[in-house]
């Protein structure tokens, strides 16, 4: 018998597609967001706050969400994080913000929400208020920013808010990073990344570059050459191999160029597969396996080597794969694709389990084989070091090492995101690139440059 | 089962609930609905002289506060704007109808004898119960020299409390205002009159907010704003000092007391009877929820009743009285002193921070763990209970009362300049 791979685009019609990738959450009305910010408590020294890594003033947003003051709900915010909009949406609060909300003291899940909340408030601003930030006299300093993701663009905003002159420099066509390309459609509707990033830009002071390729169009040692100070935030442009048989046949994909596809052309234009196999268990697995169920998939499957504890999905995550009819199977290992004719038809994974140290086992010989047309990697992405590799910037277990002034190894070069060590977080990029930029601003604002690493 | 029958100054109704003189007791339509309900009682909306008056169109002004709708409301409404003969007609239709239930009329006229004469047998026709006489209306009609005009002159309060006892055999209830400094002067005056009973208390003169876009009072009539009437739940507090104050007097005998201001549920109800008040008159909440509420009002006293033993209004009314006292007979020597419940604390730091900012500095903050603790410094807390009052959680701070060690209060108190020196025995 022979088989086919069955990987076709245009399975959906283009309505059903304008309605699976449309907003996910839809925001609150004037009148819920009201009536949630009145719950708020209003705490001294919130746990919310210091669960956010950019340190939002959270209650603070929030009772100015209630007097009805949304300009100073929303400056709040983006005084902390420019990108709170995005934030707002993408954010895993459960295991944030929410997480720490003392309502969930009184009634478990039932915290303020505090993502929807912020995105009432910096919906607001951007509808109505434009840029609130102003710009510093110019300093007549120049920054080059390398990755124009959530870091970077935190960085250039911050830094072109004191004066500086940033170039914002990327390898792709549109700024953005994992925003524009990297998170699933719904997560951010209506082009809602470049919408941003147009808000963000409107502080002024900033040029893009994009389709330019460090180490390739241009090397580093140029940069600190033309430039007073530099910031890396190339994030993590690697993915990991699986390193079993059949990873290189046809219908075997990686989950981010998937999600890449979707982001970056017309829908109806991906192809998906009928049965579709996801292996991973953090948030580029479950946003390939959901949205490949909304490109039109009849099985979605992700399968994920350990227990739901050890997911770096966070359990609505899960639970949200699990509404949208992803099955998902814990407690397996790939062990191999499985072929028809050569052709791709499944993959065979051992079934394991914890050790009483808590490490995984897996049962070579106790086996089963899931169905598949496509497969999509999710295993984790790595920090390519290519582009540096000719510079005196150290890298340590695949990421580049900063001190706490986000300074690289290499005098003038600072880097923060995904690309040096942390939380991999769009929040915690945003964190980076804002405090990096402050690093900068005191560094090219200090006649002596001889101050000492830390603060 | 406790029984709510009352009897207010020869009064009959079912239970104490009765409408007060507003707008739901405007016409027979509403009084109608409200006694199928089971309001024990109505004072219909103010009667007065033909022509009757105009009211102006926006009329009420709400107060709101965290998300809670109209927790006070002001109106400038006047009296009944309808003809007396159409008001009387009704009237008498109404208790006809409902024989068993209180009809009490509210009366304004201009402050002339021959005024009170002339309308006095003319409600006594209907057959209603009793009259209130409204001398707190604080707007429009006091301008006219009525309303709060007679009510804040103990004098005029006095002389037409007794043109209307001289001159009919209905019950005279006389409604007090609160825009006054003494409560009891006028309260005074009533029973100089010969009043059977005091109401009280009428609305609040306010301004209810203002529009920031028109700059303009609230509620705006055509670009223009008045002072209006304020009452509702936030109203309760004061209703309860001056029913409270007239009720611990000794010149007034026990003069009975229709408490009004702010009543909305039956436990507001207990407290107004506790404070003194025989029947209990409602507005807001019924303009804010319909006539419907009045079934758990009866039900929620009741039950209340039952449980503390009280078998009829007379075992409540004025219970609280003999331990509301003037601050001078309080205990210098009793102390209170919060107490946290770790368990149930949610570590806002609400408490914490309204002590620290705003009290005394007496709840310590630290962290245990990651988890962060806040705990009462018992040498330092005045017992204030502020802190139990921010907690967002029930009984989560709680007042913990200290062993007492005899009495001393400020006439006797050392500090005080003027103390009474004790009699050396």
């Amino acid at each position: 018998m022979t088989r086919t791979p069955d990987i076709a685009s245009s399975r959906l019609s283009d309505a059903e597609l304008v309605v699976n990738f449309s907003d996910a959450h839809p925001p609150l009305t004037k009148e819920q967001a009201v009536v949630e910010a009145e719950r708020c408590f209003f705490c001294y020294d919130a746990p919310c706050t210091e669960a956010c890594p950019t340190g939002i003033d959270i209650p603070k947003f929030i009772r100015a969400i209630a007097t009805g003051n949304m300009k100073g709900s929303a400056r709040t915010i983006l005084e902390s994080n420019i990108l709170g909009g995005s934030c707002a949406r993408v954010c895993p609060t459960e295991i944030l913000c929410e997480e720490k909300c003392v309502h969930n003291a009184r009634e478990e899940g039932h915290p303020i929400r505090i993502g929807a909340l912020q995105r009432h408030a910096t919906d607001w601003q951007m509808d109505h208020g434009g840029q609130p930030f102003t710009r510093a006299p110019e300093t007549g300093r120049r920054i080059a920013i390398v990755g124009a993701g959530p870091a970077g663009l935190a960085c250039a905003h911050r830094l072109a808010m004191h004066g500086h002159d940033v170039m914002l420099i990327d390898a792709h066509a549109q700024p953005g990073g994992l925003n524009e390309y990297g998170v699933a459609a719904y997560k951010l509707a209506d082009d809602f990344a470049q919408r941003e990033v147009d808000f963000l830009m409107k502080i002024g002071g900033i040029s893009f570059e994009g389709n330019r390729k460090l180490g390739q169009d241009f090397s580093l040692t140029e940069l600190r050459r033309d430039y007073d100070a530099v910031f890396l935030s190339m994030g993590l442009a690697g993915v990991r191999a699986m390193g079993i048989e059949g990873e290189a046949l046809d219908g075997v994909q990686d989950a981010v160029t998937f999600i890449e596809a979707l982001r970056s052309r017309d829908k109806k234009a991906v192809p998906v597969g009928r049965q579709v196999v996801v292996i991973g268990g953090g948030n580029t697995a479950v946003d390939a396996a959901v949205q490949a169920r909304r490109l039109g998939a009849d099985d979605v499957t992700l399968v994920y080597r350990r227990g739901h504890e050890q997911m770096s999905a966070t359990s609505s995550e899960r639970e949200w794969a699990q509404t949208n009819g992803v099955t998902v199977r814990l407690w397996s290992s790939p062990s191999r694709m499985v072929t028809e004719d050569g052709v791709l038809a499944g993959v065979e994974f051992s079934r394991g389990k914890a050790t009483a140290d808590g490490r995984a086992t897996y049962d070579p010989k106790d086996t089963f084989i899931v169905p598949a047309d496509m497969v999509l990697k999710a295993v984790g992405q790595l920090f390519v070091t290519d582009p540096i590799s000719g510079e005196s910037i150290l890298v340590e277990n695949g990421r580049i090492v900063v001190d706490r002034s986000y300074r690289t190894t290499m005098e003038g070069v600072y880097a923060g995101g995904d690309c040096t060590v942390g939380e991999d977080l769009t929040v915690a990029a945003v964190r980076d690139g804002r405090d990096a930029a402050e690093a900068m601003h005191l560094a090219l604002s200090t006649p002596d440059q001889s101050e000492t690493s830390g603060q | 089962m406790a029984d709510l029958r009352s009897n207010f100054v020869g009064i009959k109704s079912p239970n104490p609930f009765w409408l007060a003189s507003a707008p739901p007791t405007d016409k027979e339509y509403n009084v109608r609905r409200a006694f199928e309900a089971g309001w024990g009682g109505v004072v219909w909306k103010t009667l007065g002289e033909d022509p009757p008056v105009v009211n102006v169109s926006s009329r009420y002004g709400s107060l709101n506060y965290n998300g809670t709708r109209m927790i006070g409301l002001n109106n400038i409404e006047l009296i009944s704007d309808r003809p007396l003969a159409t008001n009387i007609a009704e009237i008498k239709d109404v208790k006809r109808d409902y024989p068993d239930r209180a009809v009490v009329v509210s009366l304004m006229v201009p402050c002339e004898e021959e005024s009170w004469k002339a309308i006095l047998p003319i409600v006594e026709d209907t057959g209603a119960d009793g009259i209130e006489l409204n001398f707190g209306c604080p707007h429009g009609m006091s301008e006219r020299n009525m309303g709060a005009a007679v009510g804040q002159v103990p004098e005029y309060v006095e002389m037409v409390t007794r043109w209307c006892k001289q001159n009919t055999r209905m019950p005279v209830i006389v409604k007090l205002t609160p825009n006054i400094t003494n409560i009891l002067m006028p309260a005074h005056a009533a029973l100089r009159g010969g009043a059977d009973a005091v109401s009280l208390i009428n609305t609040i003169q306010s301004v209810i907010g203002v529009d920031l876009d028109r700059m303009v009072p609230m509620p705006v009539v055509g670009g223009k704003g008045t002072h209006g009437g304020y009452c509702g739940p936030a109203v309760k507090p004061i209703a309860l000092r001056m029913i409270g104050d007239i009720a611990r007097d000794p010149e007034l005998c026990g003069i009975p007391i229709s408490g009004i201001g702010g009543i909305s549920t039956w436990r507001d109800a207990a407290e107004f009877l506790a404070m003194g008040s025989s029947t209990l008159q409602v507005c807001t909440a019924a303009m804010h929820y319909g006539f419907r509420i009045v079934d758990d009002m009866i039900d929620g006293l009741s039950a209340w009743m039952d449980e503390k033993g009280y078998a009829t209004l007379e075992d409540v009314t004025g219970r609280a009285i003999p331990n509301f006292v003037p601050w001078n007979k309080l205990n210098l020597k009793f102390r209170t002193i919060a107490n946290i419940d770790q368990e149930a604390c949610v570590r806002c730091g609400l408490c914490y921070i309204a002590c620290e900012d705003t009290s005394h500095q007496s709840i310590s903050k630290s962290l245990v763990g990651n988890e962060r603790r806040y705990e009462i410094i018992e040498e330092e807390c005045v017992g204030c209970n502020l802190c139990a009052h921010v907690c967002p959680v029930d009984d989560c701070i709680t007042m913990q009362p200290q062993p007492v060690d005899g009495e001393l209060t400020w006439p006797e108190h050392p500090n005080n300049p003027n103390r009474v020196v004790a009699a050396v025995s």
